[in-house]
C-alpha cells in the first residue's frame, strides 16, 4: 500500500520534471543585440522596424541551431558592456574579431568580411588617393607602404569614425600624427558631416560607405583611396558571445559553418551588399 | 576596486576638465549678458519686443537642450550653401561654436526667467521711496534695483550655473572630448563602465562642490543678513 503510494508520487515528480525539461529542450530563449544604424548590416526600416543582413541571417542561424531569438537594438557604444551585463546573449552588428575584443568576449566563425576605407565627397581632393587593394594579415609590407603614401595626402585634414570602432583604432594608429580624427556615435553622424564639409572623410567599412552613396545624404559622395582588410581592422565579422557561454558559441558556431557552406551567407549578402562578402577562409 | 586603474583614468579624464569648464563658463557668461538683455525685453513698454523675448524663452527652455545641440549641429549642417552665401559657415562648421552657441541660448532663455523674477521682486514701495529722493533712471537701478534683484536672483542663479557645467557633457555627442566624451573614450577601450563614469562623476561633483561654494560665498557678501545662520552671533 504504502509502496504504491510512493511509486505513484515518484512517477508523478518524474513525469513532472520530464515534461518541465522536454519544454527547456524544446526551444532555448536567445536575445540578440543589433545596433539599428548601420546599413545595410542592420537598421530600422520606416515601419520602425529592424531590418537588414544581419537580421535575415540572425534568423536564418537561429533556425539552425533551434533557438527561440529575438532581435534588439542596443547603442554602438554600450554593446560590450551590456553583453558582459547580460541584458542579451549575443550581438549581430557588423562586428569585427579583434585581439582586443577577444580579450573581453568570445566570437563565433566569421560570417562576413569586407574591405575598409576612406569616404569623401567626389570634389574632394581626396579622390586623387591611389587605390589598390591590401590585407594588413596577409601583405602587412605592402599595407604599410600605402598607408605612408596616403599620410602627406591627408596631412591637416580631419577624418570623421565611429567610436569603438576597429576603424577608430586604426585610423588612430596610422593617422593620428597628420590629421585630426573626430569621434562619432553613429555612422549615419559621420555621414551628415562629410556631406557638410565638416570633416574631409569618414573612415568606413566599405558595405556601409556603399549604402550610404544610395541616399541622399550619400548622392555626391564616393569611396576613395585603396581598400584595407584584416589585421587590427578586424578578423571578420562575427557572433559575439560571452566567454563562459560555450554551447551558444558552439551552436552558432555550427550554424554559420552551414549556412557558409550551403551558400545561404553568399545568396543574403548578394540580396544586401550586393557582392558576396562570405569570409575566403 | 582597481585602483591603479581608477587612477589611470581620473588622470585621462581630467585631461577634459579645462574643456568642459571653457564651455560651461563662456556660455554662462555670453548666456547672462543675453538674459540681462531678454529680461529687460520683457518687461519693455513696447509689446513686440516683449513678444519676441517670450517667444525665445519659450523655445529655449520648452525643448530639450541635446535636441537644440543636435538642431544647431547636424540640422544646420545640412544649409551649409545658405550659411556659407552669408559668410557664416565657419562658425556654424566648428563643433566647439555650435555647441557654445546651444549652450548659450539654452542658459539665456532660463537666466532670463530669474532675472525678470529678481527685477520684480524689487518692492514698489522701495522705487518709490527713492525717486522721492530724486533717483531717476540709471542711478535708481544701479542703487535700488540692481542690489535688491541680485540678492534675491543669486541663490537661483547659482543653481543655473551648476546645471550649466552638467550639461556640457551634452557635447560630447557632437564630438567634443571633454570629460563625458573621454569617458565614453575610456569605456570603449576597456568595457568598465561603472568604475569610469564613478570617476567622470566624482569629477563633476568636485566642479559643483567647489562652484557652489563660491556661489554661497558670493550670497554671503551681497545679503549678509540673509546669512545669518551660517555665522557666528555677534557678541556685545
Amino acid at each position: 500500500m504504502k509502496i504504491t503510494r510512493l511509486v505513484v508520487v515518484a512517477g508523478a515528480v518524474l513525469a513532472l520534471g520530464l515534461t518541465a525539461f522536454d519544454a527547456s529542450a524544446q526551444m532555448r530563449k536567445v536575445k540578440v543585440a543589433t545596433e539599428g544604424a548601420y546599413a545595410p548590416w542592420n537598421f530600422v526600416n520606416s515601419a520602425g522596424k529592424l531590418e537588414g543582413f544581419e537580421l535575415d541571417l540572425g534568423a536564418e542561424l537561429c533556425k539552425r541551431a533551434k533557438f527561440d531569438c529575438e532581435f534588439v537594438a542596443q547603442d554602438w557604444d554600450g554593446i560590450m558592456p551590456s553583453l558582459l551585463a547580460k541584458k542579451y546573449d549575443a550581438i549581430m552588428a557588423g562586428m569585427n574579431i579583434t585581439p582586443k575584443r577577444m580579450e573581453t568576449i568570445n566570437f563565433t566563425t566569421a560570417y562576413a568580411a569586407g574591405a575598409h576605407g576612406f569616404l569623401v565627397m567626389k570634389n574632394s581632393s581626396l579622390t586623387k588617393m591611389p587605390g589598390g587593394e591590401f590585407s594588413l594579415t596577409k601583405d602587412p609590407a605592402g599595407a604599410e607602404k600605402a598607408i605612408a603614401d596616403l599620410k602627406p595626402l591627408l596631412k591637416g585634414k580631419i577624418l570623421g569614425v565611429q567610436a569603438s570602432t576597429t576603424n577608430l583604432a586604426w585610423a588612430e594608429k596610422y593617422f593620428k600624427d597628420v590629421a585630426e580624427i573626430r569621434e562619432y556615435k553613429t555612422t549615419e553622424q559621420h555621414d551628415l558631416d562629410v556631406a557638410a564639409g565638416r570633416i574631409d572623410a569618414a573612415v568606413v567599412a566599405h558595405s556601409a560607405a556603399k549604402a550610404t552613396m544610395e541616399t541622399a545624404t550619400g548622392k555626391d559622395m564616393a569611396i576613395a583611396g585603396p581598400a584595407f582588410s584584416g589585421g587590427m581592422l578586424g578578423l571578420g565579422v562575427a557572433v559575439g558571445i560571452r566567454k563562459e557561454d560555450n554551447d551558444l558559441k558552439a551552436a552558432f558556431d555550427d550554424a554559420v559553418k552551414s549556412a557558409i557552406a550551403d551558400g545561404t551567407i553568399k545568396r543574403l549578402s548578394e540580396k544586401w551588399f550586393k557582392v558576396d562578402m562570405t569570409p575566403k577562409s | 576596486m582597481d585602483l591603479d586603474f581608477l587612477w589611470t583614468t581620473f588622470v585621462r579624464l581630467i585631461g577634459g576638465v579645462p574643456l568642459t569648464l571653457q564651455l560651461a563658463f563662456s556660455s554662462i557668461v555670453l548666456g547672462l549678458a543675453l538674459a540681462v538683455l531678454l529680461a529687460v525685453m520683457m518687461r519693455s513698454w513696447f509689446t513686440p519686443l516683449a513678444w519676441a523675448a517670450d517667444g525665445f524663452v519659450f523655445v529655449f527652455r520648452g525643448t530639450p537642450l541635446l535636441v537644440q545641440v543636435f538642431l544647431i549641429y547636424y540640422g544646420l549642417g545640412q544649409f551649409r550653401p545658405v550659411l556659407d552665401d552669408m559668410g557664416i559657415w565657419w562658425f556654424f562648421r566648428s563643433p566647439y561654436y555650435c555647441a557654445l552657441l546651444a549652450l548659450t541660448l539654452n542658459t539665456a532663455a532660463y537666466g532670463a526667467e530669474i532675472v525678470r523674477g529678481g527685477l520684480q521682486s524689487v518692492p514698489h514701495g522701495q522705487i518709490e521711496a527713492a525717486r522721492a529722493f530724486g533717483m531717476s533712471g540709471f542711478t535708481l537701478y544701479r542703487r535700488i534695483v540692481a542690489p535688491i534683484a541680485l540678492r534675491q536672483a543669486l541663490p537661483a542663479y547659482g543653481n543655473e550655473i551648476i546645471l550649466m557645467i552638467k550639461a556640457t557633457s551634452l557635447c560630447s555627442t557632437i564630438t567634443l572630448m571633454e570629460v563625458t566624451g573621454l569617458a565614453h573614450r575610456i569605456i570603449s577601450e576597456t568595457f568598465r563602465s561603472f568604475e569610469v563614469f564613478f570617476v567622470a562623476g566624482a569629477i563633476y561633483l568636485a566642479i559643483n562642490f567647489a562652484m557652489s561654494r563660491l556661489i554661497g560665498l558670493a550670497e554671503a557678501r551681497i545679503a549678509p543678513d540673509l546669512d545669518q545662520a551660517s555665522r557666528p552671533a555677534e557678541v556685545h
